[in-house]
This record gives C-alpha cells, sequence and structure tokens, in this order.
C-alpha cells in the first residue's frame, strides 16, 4: 500500500511538468509563429475639419446690433481676429524679444530690443522686402512695436483699451485709424511670404472695421 | 543685367540674377569662398559679411539690393579691430573645425567697432547669430575680450 502512494505522486508530478512544458512550447509558439508586418491603409475620408475662417465682417453686417456700444465691441472682436492673429502678435511681444511663426516661438537668433539693437539690428538679416530664397520676411519698417504696446498675453478687452490710451499707444484717434488702415508695415501682416498664414481679410476690410469701430465710440470689450 | 558690385574695395561686374543671394554670388561667381553657406536661412551667420560697414548676413540679401554699397568680405576685411581679432584668435586656439569661423570674426569685428569694450552681455547679442557646431562660444568670447584690451591698450 505504502509503494503505491508513493508512486502515485511520482507520476502526477511528471505528467505536470509534462503538462506545463507543452504549454509552454505552445504559448512559444504562438507568440514566433511568424506573421505580417502591419501594412499601410487609407484613411478615412470623413469630413475635413473646418477651415479658420479668413475673411472679416462687413461693418455693415453689424447694423442689426441696435446698441451702438454692443455694435462697437462686436465690431472691435471681429477687428481682434487680425490685432491677435500671430502675423500682428510676434511683433508686439511681452517681452524685448519678438517671436515668430504661428506657433509663436521665441525669435532664433536671439534678438532683443534696446541693447540688442545695437549690436545685431533686425537689419542684419531683413530687408525691405520678404526675401523667398531665404524665407527671411521683410518690410521698409521692419521692426517691433514699443513696449507700451505689447499684445501678447492681453485680453482682447485689454488691448482695447491700450489702444486708446496716447499715453500708451502714442497716438490720436485719426493716428491709430492710419496707422490700422494704411501703414505699409502693418499691411506686410496680409502678405507675410512663405508659407506664414496671412492675416485675415484685407488691410482696407480691417481699417474698415477700426473707422467703424472709433465712430461707434471706440467701445472696449471687458 | 549686369551688376556691379564694390566688394574689397574693387568694382567687379557680375551677371547674376537680381534675386540670387549674395552670399552664392560670392561664392560662385567671384570665388571668394572664405565666406561660407551653413544654412542659407538666417540662422548660423556662417556667411557674414559687412555691408557699408554693418554685418548683414548675406544668404538673406538678394545681389540686385547691394548694387551702389560697400561689401567686405572675409579676405578683404582690415583695421586695428581686424588686427587685434586676429591675433586673439591665434593665441587663444579659438577655431576647432573652422567652418563658422569667418562669420564669427566678421562679427566680432563689427562688435568691436560699435562697442570698442564689450560686456559678457553685448558679446552675447551681438554674436547669437553666429552659431558653432564646436562650441568654441567660450574662446570666442574671451578672445573678443582680449581683443578690446589689447585695441584700448596704446602701442
Ligand atoms: S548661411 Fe546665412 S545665416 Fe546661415
Ligand atoms: S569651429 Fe567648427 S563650427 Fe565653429
Amino acid at each position: 500500500m505504502s509503494t503505491r502512494r508513493r508512486r502515485r505522486p511520482r507520476i502526477g508530478c511528471l505528467s505536470l511538468i509534462a503538462i506545463v512544458g507543452a504549454a509552454l512550447l505552445l504559448a512559444l509558439a504562438v507568440l514566433l509563429r511568424p506573421r505580417s508586418l502591419p501594412q499601410p491603409t487609407a484613411l478615412a475620408v470623413g469630413a475635413p475639419a473646418a477651415a479658420p475662417r479668413t475673411a472679416l465682417r462687413s461693418p455693415a453686417s453689424f447694423m442689426a446690433i441696435a446698441d451702438p456700444r454692443a455694435r462697437s465691441i462686436a465690431l472691435f472682436r471681429e477687428a481682434g481676429r487680425v490685432i491677435q492673429h500671430p502675423r500682428c502678435l510676434n511683433c508686439h511681444p511681452r517681452t524685448d524679444r519678438p517671436t515668430q511663426t504661428d506657433a509663436m516661438r521665441p525669435h532664433m537668433p536671439w534678438v532683443s530690443r534696446g541693447a540688442g539693437e545695437a549690436v545685431l539690428p533686425c537689419a542684419t538679416c531683413h530687408h525691405d522686402r520678404n526675401v523667398e530664397a531665404a524665407g527671411v520676411p521683410g518690410n521698409p519698417g521692419w521692426q517691433l512695436a514699443p513696449s507700451e504696446m505689447a499684445w501678447q498675453g492681453q485680453s482682447l478687452g485689454d488691448i482695447c483699451r491700450q489702444l486708446i490710451d496716447p499715453a500708451r499707444s502714442h497716438m490720436t484717434r485719426a493716428e491709430l485709424l492710419d496707422h490700422m488702415a494704411t501703414d505699409d508695415l502693418v499691411g506686410w501682416a496680409w502678405h507675410p511670404g512663405g508659407e506664414r498664414t496671412p492675416a485675415p481679410g484685407t488691410q482696407a476690410q480691417f481699417g474698415a472695421l477700426i473707422d467703424a469701430w472709433l465712430s461707434t465710440g471706440a467701445q472696449c470689450p471687458a | 543685367m549686369p551688376i556691379d558690385l564694390s566688394v574689397n574695395g574693387r568694382t567687379r561686374r557680375v551677371d547674376d540674377d537680381a534675386e540670387t543671394p549674395l552670399l552664392w554670388v560670392l561664392r560662385d561667381t567671384l570665388g571668394l569662398r572664405g565666406t561660407r553657406y551653413g544654412c542659407g536661412i538666417a540662422q548660423c551667420g556662417a556667411c557674414t559679411v559687412h555691408v557699408d560697414g554693418q554685418p548683414v548676413r548675406s544668404c538673406t540679401l538678394p545681389v540686385g539690393v547691394v548694387e551702389s554699397a560697400a561689401i567686405t568680405t572675409i579676405e578683404g576685411v582690415a583695421g586695428p579691430e581686424v588686427e587685434a581679432v586676429r591675433a586673439a584668435w591665434t593665441a587663444r586656439d579659438v577655431p576647432q573645425c573652422g567652418f563658422c569661423q569667418s562669420g564669427q570674426v566678421m562679427s566680432a569685428v563689427a562688435l568691436l567697432r560699435t562697442i570698442p569694450i564689450p560686456s559678457d552681455a553685448d558679446i552675447d547679442l551681438a554674436m547669437s547669430g553666429n552659431l558653432c557646431r564646436c562650441a568654441t562660444y567660450n574662446r570666442i568670447r574671451a578672445a573678443i575680450h582680449d581683443a578690446a584690451r589689447a585695441g584700448s591698450t596704446p602701442a
């Protein structure tokens, strides 16, 4: 009896080892089975993502807003689509250093207003027009806005209040309109060259919005 | 249309398209290969020359724009600042591979002509557009200080 009892477990142990071994072999065989590499597949064609609105609304399209104050704010909000565009914000930085590209990353190389201007002026690389061969933008008036006119990091309302504050904008309202509607450097934002995204609309449409905003009392968003 | 250029004090007539970057006219048409092509997009400073005394990246400058300007390249730059920079560069063994160095020298000379005794901050601001893939920046900065001291000491 005792001999039989001793033999039984030995048989059980051997078969257990055999089962585990077989399972391991099977698992290995499954894992190492020849498989084909992932093949390229066509992307599912869905509805294209909504393109950003590139046109500007005309002042006339705001006439339905009866309250002049609300209309003035709505006009400025539409103009704000230009003001807060990277083509404009890049040269209205909050520091002495401009930014660049639609991502508004710090300008490379390191250039800086003030002391930096004397030793590494914009004209080292930027000329009076866009130079497509080198991808470098340019304009005869290429320069940063004054530091009091920093727009980056400001709300649209704060930018608005800054624009109508002569101590910071250094402009009367007539000069402000002229700057926005006809200044050639401002106009560069619609003809930036290369693959840069132009500001929405045209400078003339933008000027018309600023004109309408000023003549409705230059009201600012909160 | 031929373009008359003033390069290193000599008038040179070239027949390149007015939109050709000055860098290519200097290197390929005039054979002045001391000015280097690094990036072609105003990011490295290897192509720096002086136009009417100002340091300019020649890869971004259409040759038609500089018809009436005085262009100076590394081959023709001269004067006390240049001698001081040459001596300091040699004493400090500034170059590693040397590729960027003509641009570095042109920027350093222009800096010393603007600020004869520059601070570290002045040097960093002026030289930030001149990249060196061998990272000789510390030696460049030290050599500019040496050149400034040499320039300010009466001979
Ligand atoms: S080649 Fe002109 S800046 Fe690099
Ligand atoms: S010495 Fe090699 S890139 Fe400057």
